[in-house]
């Protein structure tokens, strides 16, 4: 049948037949690591180890280790505990809203972005949970019967929250493992000794069966559909913690589509600061092309520029609102002793953001790379502006208080950045970083169709 | 013992073409083996319209259950928060939606697994010994020995009139 070439033909690059594919995608999983996978796994560790010690001291000493206090109670633990789960979103947006979207360039990066949400989202439940000073009763969260009579209090976002974020979980880790289970029964048949029996466990028997096929697309795109709406709620509902509040640039009725747009620009970049050094080191540009990572720096554009816009409104707002606290809050962030991270902010967020309008610098990977760290900067000092500089200088002149983190504090943020690191090199070595069945069926509609 | 025969083809244009020459001939106990999904093979194996449904009443029951579980502890023990209404449904709004989400995603993730039979310790057709084939790129038709219209001889050469290439399950 002679048809015209798919217009999507080049999202797979080179000569491939099904096998070498599988082969190629297969490789980090089967082939002994590159050297830079060593060097991120013995940090990644490393970190992750220090961040033990970190929470054992709070643990056992308490929060007085950490840098918080009144009127600042939430310091750098909440900034990244909402940074890392903005960081989560891409994942959840690439693998859901873009299978919905009927968008064949996911099919390389679904994967590797889903285990990147999930170890993000892992890392920031844990700074709520350490934050509660008696961390050991934090079941206490949970509607349960208690001899108190008491129940969590329904119309708080501090409840809402804890649900969204158990349900974002939950969500993101099935539709990580649904995706996985045809790769697991393709490992299967290949491995040999302990692997070969982890991943007969993990594949819970797939066959491959065309009926089960058929149920088992039926369920993916349902769940890729109800995972659209939890990725926008998710932080929509984290942002409600804030909104919900009397403080004055957080008592806004935007800080919905703020939170939602700027965790899909972050959770891109992040996607994006990963995704090019694992393409390089695994020579992978065959099926991560140019492409891709241009629809991706296009994705970070739209939503930064959703972040921008809204820079400025707060800004009008502040002085429209004709609110004294308010409008003084501004000029705090933008001439008082934090001025310089408001502006770094801005300068990131705002004005660096436009280079990804031009062609050039999309394409330039160097750059591109640069720019991905920069708005993951750009977007911690966001949530920096949100939540300390905001509790630094409420209402009363009396109760205005710097914040100065502790290495405390500091240490469990590196801590989560070497976990999160750590975990996912973990998974790429045991697991594809690229949906192999999903790839292959791709290469199918691409090349034969 | 025989298990059965495989069949290995090399398109699913071929897999289908073969899956209903098989079911036109009478044979009942067979299981295609792909890849990936192949359209098509409702027509000829059967859809299924369930798992819409079944995920709409999960949908039902996770609301419920949030609303229920707001109304209730609420009325429990009522407690005056910022003078809104003790009943005021629009803050009980994003609970129900997750609950609603997590049931479904929860309940239809079991539900799946239960329709496809699985966990599945062992299966006969992963018995054979070029099976990881219909993993990669070729498309399995697994004929059980058990079908009644099952004939060593004759069913091997119907396989192989249709375009296969045939091998023989048995357990050592």
């Amino acid at each position: 049948m002679a048809k015209e070439p798919h217009p999507d033909r080049d999202l797979i690059q080179g000569e491939w037949t099904e096998r070498s594919l599988v082969e190629k995608l297969l490789e980090p999983v089967e082939k002994p690591p590159p050297r830079p996978w060593r060097v991120v796994v013995a940090v990644g560790a490393a970190l992750t180890l220090a961040w033990l010690y970190a929470i054992f001291v709070t643990f056992v000493k308490g929060l007085g280790t950490w840098g918080i206090n009144q009127p600042v109670a939430w310091g750098l633990d909440i900034v990244h505990f909402v940074w890392w789960i903005g960081i989560g979103h891409a994942g959840t947006l690439i693998s859901a809203i873009l299978v919905l979207m009927r968008q064949n360039w996911r099919d390389s990066l679904n994967r590797v972005t889903e285990a990147m949400t999930l170890f993000a989202v892992l890392a920031a439940a844990t700074y709520p949970l350490i934050h509660m000073g008696r961390p050991q009763l934090f079941y206490w969260v949970m509607p349960y019967p208690t001899h108190m009579a008491l129940w969590p209090q329904y119309k708080s976002p501090l409840s809402w929250d804890v649900l969204a974020i158990m349900t974002y979980l939950t969500i993101s880790t099935l539709f990580l493992y649904i995706g996985l289970i045809p790769d697991l029964a393709l490992l299967r048949e290949r491995s040999q000794g302990w692997r070969r029996r982890l991943y007969g466990w993990l594949s819970l028997g797939w066959t491959g069966n065309a009926v089960h096929w058929q149920r088992y697309r039926a369920v993916y795109v349902l769940l890729a559909g109800l995972a659209t709406p939890v990725v926008i709620s998710v932080h929509s509902v984290v942002s409600m913690d804030f909104a919900y509040g009397l403080v004055p640039g957080w008592h806004l009725t935007v800080f919905p589509p703020f939170f939602a747009a700027g965790a899909i620009y972050s959770g891109f970049a992040m996607a994006l600061t990963l995704i090019i050094p694992l393409r390089r080191w695994y020579r992978l540009e065959g099926v991560i092309t140019e492409r891709h990572l241009d629809w991706m720096a296009k994705v970070t554009l739209a939503s930064g520029l959703g972040v921008a816009y809204i820079y400025l409104l707060e800004i009008f707002i502040a002085w429209y609102a004709g609110e004294p606290a308010e409008w003084a809050q501004q000029l705090w962030r933008m001439t008082g002793p934090y001025a310089p991270y408001y502006w770094a902010m801005m300068l990131i967020n705002v004005v660096l953001l436009q280079t990804l309008w031009f062609p050039r610098f999309r394409k330039n990977l160097t750059w591109l790379f640069l720019f991905s760290i920069l708005a993951n900067v750009g977007m911690w000092l966001e949530r920096f502006v949100i939540v300390v500089i905001s509790l630094s200088h409420d209402f009363l002149p009396g109760n205005f208080q710097l914040y100065a983190p502790t290495w405390v504090d500091w240490t469990l943020f590196l801590g989560t950045l070497g976990f999160f690191l750590f975990g996912l090199a973990l998974f790429i070595r045991l697991f594809p970083p690229i949906a192999v069945a999903e790839m292959v069926h791709l290469f199918h509609k691409l090349r034969r169709h | 013992m025989l298990y059965g025969l495989m069949a290995y083809f090399d398109t699913p244009e071929r897999l289908l073409q073969a899956l209903r020459a098989l079911k036109a001939q009478g044979y009942r106990q067979l299981e295609a083996l792909t890849p990936n999904p192949v359209e098509g093979v409702e027509e000829v194996l059967g859809g299924d319209g369930r798992i819409p449904w079944v995920a709409f009443l999960l949908g039902v029951l996770g609301a419920g259950l949030g609303l229920f579980l707001q109304v209730y502890t609420t009325l429990d023990y009522p407690h005056n928060a910022g003078g809104k209404p003790l009943l005021g449904w629009p803050a009980f709004i994003p609970v129900t939606f997750e609950l609603t989400i997590l049931t479904i995603t929860v309940g239809i993730f079991l539900y799946l697994l239960y329709i496809n039979g699985l966990p599945l310790s062992r299966h006969p057709a992963v018995e054979a010994r070029e099976y990881v084939r219909v993993l990669l790129d070729e498309y399995g038709v697994f004929v059980y020995a058990t079908d009644p219209r099952f004939d060593l001889e004759a069913t091997r050469a119907l396989l192989k009139d249709l375009g296969a290439e045939v091998e023989e399950v048995r357990r050592d």
